[in-house]
């Protein structure tokens, strides 16, 4: 079947979640994603959002962080203090997934403002649960596609830490969780070197060339020894995906957001 | 015990120009009727507290209700940004507007020790974050048992909060249920609490351990049906997606936003006859 370059975003990123594992879930790709990993290769994930429900199975995605089929499916739902003080503070969470306006080399996260903070060229929404998930979940996995604005050589903010200046950086903070180890893009997946924590691409999506990964790039990427060819999505995984966002049109009369 | 009144009577009697005040709701039970009773009554120089400002505070912002906002995630839900939020920030319209930020878990908390009457909330957050840096109340504490730094930020405890809320019984106890964010917390915190409701019933039913704000702890309920649109009330509405959409071009530009408030909210006398010139605008237009 053919697909295009964000399904195969979604799929590349839904195979990150292993069956089982608790994951904290941002809204827009990370929630579709997540979603995807649950219909597919994980049913028995665990979908956790920051508005209260734990265990939620919903059949078609949410548009707000708080839709009412998140609770209605969810195992429990739980106050909004609670999520962030029990469940992520308190050590419960394996994969925080988060998205992001723009990204750096070392996976820190912006989505704050672009230009200066007093005198924004552009005000973005601010933080939501993300710097807390990035610092508290045990790992990390950020969803965005990729290009030029977006993944950038030096953050205007950093909301969300995620391997700070590189090197033992987390360790330096006393941040409790791993940081993230994986970046999943429209062109490819990128992951943190051994050492330096610099992200590296492990693994180039079919049919995506070296050089437009480099021109998506703001900083100088660097390619791993050995990268590999993303698998290409399977029928059933892309039939699970087309089926969900297809309800999920039909449900809100929209796409989902991606804020 | 809280008094049964009128919207008008309550933000009247009990919003003052110049509070600091909570309006929260989860994407769920956002009290929107509230918010616009506020612009009505052309209440100033507010500090608006709420983790999501969503639309309701977009409003409010473009109305020049807002000196100051308190935050931590300034979006429109599944569509974008909120377009008068962003003019103030960044272009000081209708006027400067202050903002003093932080993250999800830090306000949830900062409601947890507000509604505790502690003077500050204690979390392990923001280590690596740039936004200590641009709001100088994030401060940290070392434990004294163990010496890890810990992020301290102060309570929250607003003069005022509005929630809104699925039912009432006569006495002014209010049930609700769903996703309940951070609403408990944020009424219990506050000096006053108005809480709306969808419905005032003779019993409310609740089963044990269900979310119940008894009447002594509220300060005024007010009957007002429908009061969360274009946000929802578990068991009674969904959330009108649609809405959400359509404030985007609405907002985007001072004009047409003016307009809006002009007809839609100065222009009415109550939530009611809000609803019913949604309706007909909405009729029209089909």
């Amino acid at each position: 079947m053919s697909y295009s370059t964000n399904e195969m975003m979604t799929v590349a990123a839904a195979r990150r979640l292993r069956n089982g594992a608790v994951c904290f879930v941002g809204i827009g790709l990370p929630s579709k994603a997540a979603n995807l990993a649950r219909l597919t290769s994980s049913p028995d994930v665990v979908l956790i959002y920051e508005s209260g429900p734990i265990g939620a199975k919903p059949s078609v995605l949410p548009l707000s962080i708080g839709d009412g089929e998140l609770a209605e499916t969810a195992d429990t739902v739980v106050p909004t203090g609670e999520i962030f003080r029990y469940w992520l503070q308190g050590g419960r969470i394996d994969v925080g997934f988060l998205g992001a306006a723009q990204v750096d080399r070392f996976g820190n996260i912006n989505t704050t403002v672009v230009g200066d903070y007093n005198n924004p060229k552009v005000r973005l929404p601010g933080a939501g649960g993300a710097p807390e998930i990035a610092g508290s979940a045990k790992t990390v996995l950020i969803i965005l596609k990729q290009s030029a604005r977006a993944f950038v050589d030096k953050l205007d903010f950093i909301t969300s830490v995620g391997h700070g200046e590189g090197g033992d950086s987390r360790k330096r903070l006393g941040l409790p969780g791993a940081g993230p180890v994986g970046i999943i893009t429209d062109l490819c997946i990128m992951e943190p070197e051994a050492g330096s924590h610099e992200f590296v691409v492990t693994s180039i999506h079919p049919g995506v060339t070296r050089e437009q990964i480099v021109a998506a790039t703001g900083w100088a990427i660097r390619f791993a020894d050995d990268v590999a060819t993303t698998v290409e999505p399977s029928e059933v995984e892309l039939l699970a995906l087309r089926d969900l966002e297809a309800r999920t049109a039909a449900a809100h009369g929209q796409a989902p957001g991606e804020a | 015990m809280a008094e049964i009144l009128s919207l008008h009577d309550a933000v009247k009697q009990f919003v003052n120009d110049g509070d600091s005040i909570a309006l929260e709701g989860f994407t769920h039970l956002i009290p929107t009727a509230a918010g616009h009773e506020i612009i009505r009554q052309g209440k100033q120089d507010l500090t608006l507290v709420r983790m999501t400002p969503d639309l309701i505070y977009d409003q409010l912002i473009g109305a020049g209700c807002a000196r100051k906002l308190i935050f931590s995630w300034g979006g429109n839900p599944g569509v974008g940004s909120l377009h008068r939020l962003r003019d103030a920030v960044e272009k000081q319209w209708p006027h400067a507007m202050e903002i003093e930020e932080h993250s999800h878990a830090d306000l949830a908390n900062a409601y947890v020790a507000g509604a505790s009457g502690l003077p500050f909330a204690v979390l392990r957050a923001y280590a690596g974050s740039d936004l200590p840096k641009v709001n100088p109340l994030i401060k940290s504490v070392t434990c004294p048992f163990t010496g890890e730094v810990l992020a301290a930020v102060p309570s929250v405890r607003p003069d005022v909060t509005i929630i809104h809320a699925q039912k009432a019984d006569r006495k002014g106890n209010v049930l609700l249920w769903g996703i309940l964010g951070v609403q408990k917390e944020a009424a219990l915190a506050a000096k006053r609490c108005i809480v709306t409701v969808e419905e005032i019933v003779d019993d409310l039913n609740a089963p044990m351990n269900a979310c119940v704000l008894p009447t002594w702890a509220l300060t005024a309920v007010c009957l007002v049906p429908g009061g969360a649109h274009p946000s929802y009330a578990h068991g009674y509405y969904e959330r009108d997606n649609r809405f959400y959409q359509a404030w985007d071009p609405i907002a985007r530009n001072r004009e047409t936003f003016t307009a809006w408030i002009d007809e839609y909210i100065r222009g009415t006398t109550d939530f009611t006859a809000f609803k019913a010139k949604l309706a007909s605008a909405s009729e029209a237009a089909q």
